[in-house]
């Protein structure tokens, strides 16, 4: 099965990788975001399909790796590569400094600090407005390219690799010991294994893809804006693309990304309808179809 | 003589004012096989649980081959040298029994993606040990009950620890796979482990034990060979009680004939564990029935089953109408209401506060009445009224959770091992308040109990449950000759 996952995925990989040669800029721009929202997705789904924690604030994460490069490279002049790794270490030491308190607690409450925090880093960069931008917005000095194809491929080549790393990790020996710290930890703890410490390892793994795709987006847009990296209604929208492409599969979120965006464009012509039926067909799959798209499509799979 | 493998020592765990376990010691050496004891509530779960480091315990010592284990974090002692073999397994959907396997053969790595060479065929091994090798490759979901209880040793065995915690090592298994399973628990001791097998009585573990040690209220009670243990006095009075004398009490009138509530032939499944095997009995209307078995004998799943809380099969009929696919609170309201073990009182609120929410749907002159009477019924808790529930001793609590399932008005009281955890001075506080209930009221009563003393003597009929069967029916005069042997 595992060859035939990897196959499948290489097939659809080929046709996105030609798809420039078909189709509107417009609608590559609109894949273009939806593959770094997949990359957060994805990176969500390991914590909570795997490690059994329900993060709230994959936009704090995102956030904090968007304005980490942005500052840098608006006022320190960094170049482009220098400042995505600097989003990416920003991002895993702030989730750091959050997780290791937050995975104490027990319940509902570990979401609930993550969600405390993206309302914190929002205000702070709202009332920071001279040095951030606040709410309009901070102007970058570099994109990554001013092309349409380009940037497509960039987003594109980013996904694949973070997909196949954190699928990778997801099987591996690695992956397998996280599950069973997510479904039961006493049981984990009595095999010998460290549970604070791998829920510990896959958040700042997450945090690492999520504030690295938090500062490439930034850098394709050409600005840094709280309503495309920190809000909380992006951070709904991560959660609801990894839940909708299926929990515990990884590369279901970036579908379910894709899904999210393309079928807000399909509808688009619905007006502000077109984000209530989304809503509603992420409703329908969260009550009925807890496997998600790719959940289910295995399922199918497993009866054959 | 070597040194014990394991050794406990004034081992002490207090949960608030509770003491679940009180110098507690004993010491196990390689290749024996210890039985830890106690009916349910004499903390003997804790002991295996502070052991494990899944409770640290407030005081005393526990060392693992002369090394202090007490305290540490439980995946240290794991790795130090101890397994744990859990009742209930929780196994990975995705994952196939081999796999798990694996899983316990992995090192506490973040930088270990692929297994050690030598883990797979280890993992194969291990699952031929103990009788898994056909069932490798699939799902935990699709395996029967016994597979499942196999999966769970096979971690332990994995593991190869030193010293093995074995949690109701035959818990919902039938006769044919206890005698495999206690082969298996066999193999470690002549591997020279040293084994804690933790059960509810002596005679499931006898014929697999060196020692035993029997607790009650988190003391230890006997200790020796499970013969001796099981002609000890005190042990006797635990589980039997002394002298079991009917009470005496005024005959009832011909409303008894009323069947008011009819079990017929209910089974219930927990997953692929068979917790109910067609189960009929009946109460009629003022009478007071036992129900008596020892702790995970069906008791629990069967007034569930009657309060709708559990799917069935069979029927279940109130007052002449089924109870099938009624909603829990449609069932309530009709009158059945279940004081269950666990007592589910409101911590944070007053006695008074969980009082007047068990009679929020009467009056407020009615609810006064009502609580006028309970508080002559239970006179401490109109001392407590104002002290939040949470503060109360176990006694206390459980008068509390009576109670307030009074103040519902009740025609059927389903008591669910009120003993739970109680000193005997307020086994007799209870059993008198339930005499004046069963004299003063025509209130309908259904008694579980693995306390006969207690559940015999109010008892107009008494059922005996074992494994999930009525075994069992008859008066409580007759109970002593005919069932009370072979009780222990």
């Amino acid at each position: 099965m595992k060859s035939r996952v990897a196959r499948l995925a290489l097939v659809a990989l080929a046709i996105l990788a030609i798809l420039p040669f078909g189709v509107s800029g417009y609608v590559l721009g609109l894949l273009t975001l939806a593959f770094y929202y997949g990359v957060c997705a994805m990176a969500w789904d390991l914590l909570f399909g795997f490690a059994g924690e329900v993060n709230f604030g994959p936009s704090f994460l995102m956030g904090l790796g968007a304005y980490a490069a942005a500052l840098l490279n608006h006022y320190a002049g960094w170049p482009i590569p220098a400042c995505l790794v600097a989003g990416a270490v920003a991002a895993v030491a702030g989730g750091a400094v959050l997780a290791v308190p937050a995975l104490k607690l027990h319940g509902p409450y570990f979401g609930l600090v993550t969600l405390v925090a993206v309302l914190l880093l929002q205000n702070f960069i709202v009332l920071f407005a001279g040095i951030t931008g606040g709410e309009i917005g901070l102007d970058l000095p570099d994109v990554l390219s001013v092309s349409d194809r380009i940037n497509y491929w960039y987003a594109l080549g980013f996904m694949a690799v973070s997909g196949a790393i954190l699928f990778g990790l997801s099987r591996s020996m690695v992956g397998l010991i996280l599950q069973a710290c997510g479904q039961d930890a006493t049981e984990a703890a009595a095999l010998g294994f460290n549970v604070a410490k791998h829920k510990l390892a896959a958040f700042c793994v997450s945090a690492l893809f999520s504030g690295l795709a938090g500062a490439m987006l930034i850098f394709y847009m050409g600005t840094a804006s709280v309503g495309t990296t920190v809000d909380i209604g992006v951070g709904v929208q991560i959660i609801i693309a990894a839940v909708l492409g299926g929990r515990r599969t990884i590369l279901g979120a970036a579908i379910g990304s894709i899904f999210l965006i393309v079928a807000g464009e399909i509808l688009r012509p619905l007006g502000q309808l077109s984000s209530f039926v989304v809503s509603g067909i992420a409703l329908v799959v969260i009550l009925f179809f807890q496997g998600g798209f790719l959940g289910a499509a295995l399922a199918a799979e497993a009866r054959k | 003589m070597t040194a014990p493998l394991l050794r406990v020592e004034a081992l002490t765990k207090r949960f608030g004012g509770l003491v679940a376990v009180k110098d507690i010691g004993f010491a196990i050496n390689g290749g024996e096989i210890l039985g830890l004891i106690g009916p349910n509530g004499s903390g003997k779960s804790t002991v295996m649980k502070c052991i494990m480091g899944i409770e640290r315990p407030n005081e005393g010592s526990v060392t693992l081959d002369g090394v202090e284990v007490a305290g540490w974090p439980t995946h240290r002692i794991a790795r130090a040298g101890i397994g744990i073999v859990f009742q209930h397994s929780r196994p990975l959907h995705r994952q196939t029994v081999l796999e798990h396997i694996k899983l316990a053969l992995l090192p506490d790595s973040l930088l270990k993606l692929a297994a050690d060479q030598g883990v797979e065929q280890r993992a194969r091994w291990v699952a031929a040990r103990v009788g898994l090798e056909h069932v490798m490759d699939r799902l935990p979901g699709t395996l029967p009950f016994a597979d499942l209880r196999r999966l769970e040793l096979a971690k332990a065995v994995a593991r190869n620890p030193k010293v093995v915690l074995v949690d109701e090592p035959f818990a919902g298994l039938t006769a044919g796979e206890v005698a495999a399973f206690s082969e298996l628990i066999a193999t470690f001791r002549a591997e020279g482990k040293a084994v804690l097998l933790v059960d509810h009585n002596v005679k499931g573990v006898a014929a697999l034990v060196d020692r035993v040690l029997a607790m009650y209220l988190g003391e230890k009670v006997a200790e020796g060979t499970a013969d001796e243990v099981m002609h000890d006095e005190t042990v006797r009075a635990v589980y039997l009680g002394g002298k079991i004398e009917p009470a005496q009490r005024p005959p009832r009138a011909a409303g008894s004939r009323d069947r008011l509530l009819d079990v017929r032939g209910v089974s219930v499944l927990y997953g692929k564990a068979q917790a109910l095997d067609d189960v009929s009995l009946h109460v009629g209307a003022g009478e007071f029935v036992s129900v008596v078995g020892l702790n995970g004998a069906g008791k629990t799943t069967l007034f569930n089953a009657i309060s709708g809380l559990v799917p069935y099969t069979g029927a279940i009929t109130w007052n002449g109408t089924p109870l099938q696919h009624r909603s829990v609170a449609r069932i309530a309201r009709g009158g059945i209401v279940q004081c269950p073990e666990s007592r589910e009182l409101f911590g944070d609120m007053t006695v008074r506060e969980n009082l007047d929410l068990g009679g929020h749907h009467l009056g407020r002159e009615a609810r006064a009445k009502q609580i006028d009477w309970l508080f002559g019924l239970f006179p401490i808790l109109q001392e407590r009224q104002t002290q939040a529930a949470r503060t109360l001793s176990g006694g206390e609590q459980q008068m509390l959770a009576i109670a307030r399932a009074l103040m519902m008005q009740p025609k059927l009281l389903v008591l669910d091992e009120p003993t739970l955890g109680l000193a005997p001075v307020i086994l007799e506080q209870l059993s008198k308040a339930l005499e004046t209930l069963r004299q003063s009221t025509d209130i309908t009563v259904v008694l579980g109990e693995q306390n006969v003393t207690f559940a015999l003597p109010h008892a107009d009929r008494v059922y005996v449950v074992e494994h999930g069967r009525i075994a069992w029916e008859g008066s409580p005069a007759r109970f002593a000759e005919e069932a009370g042997t072979g009780y222990l």
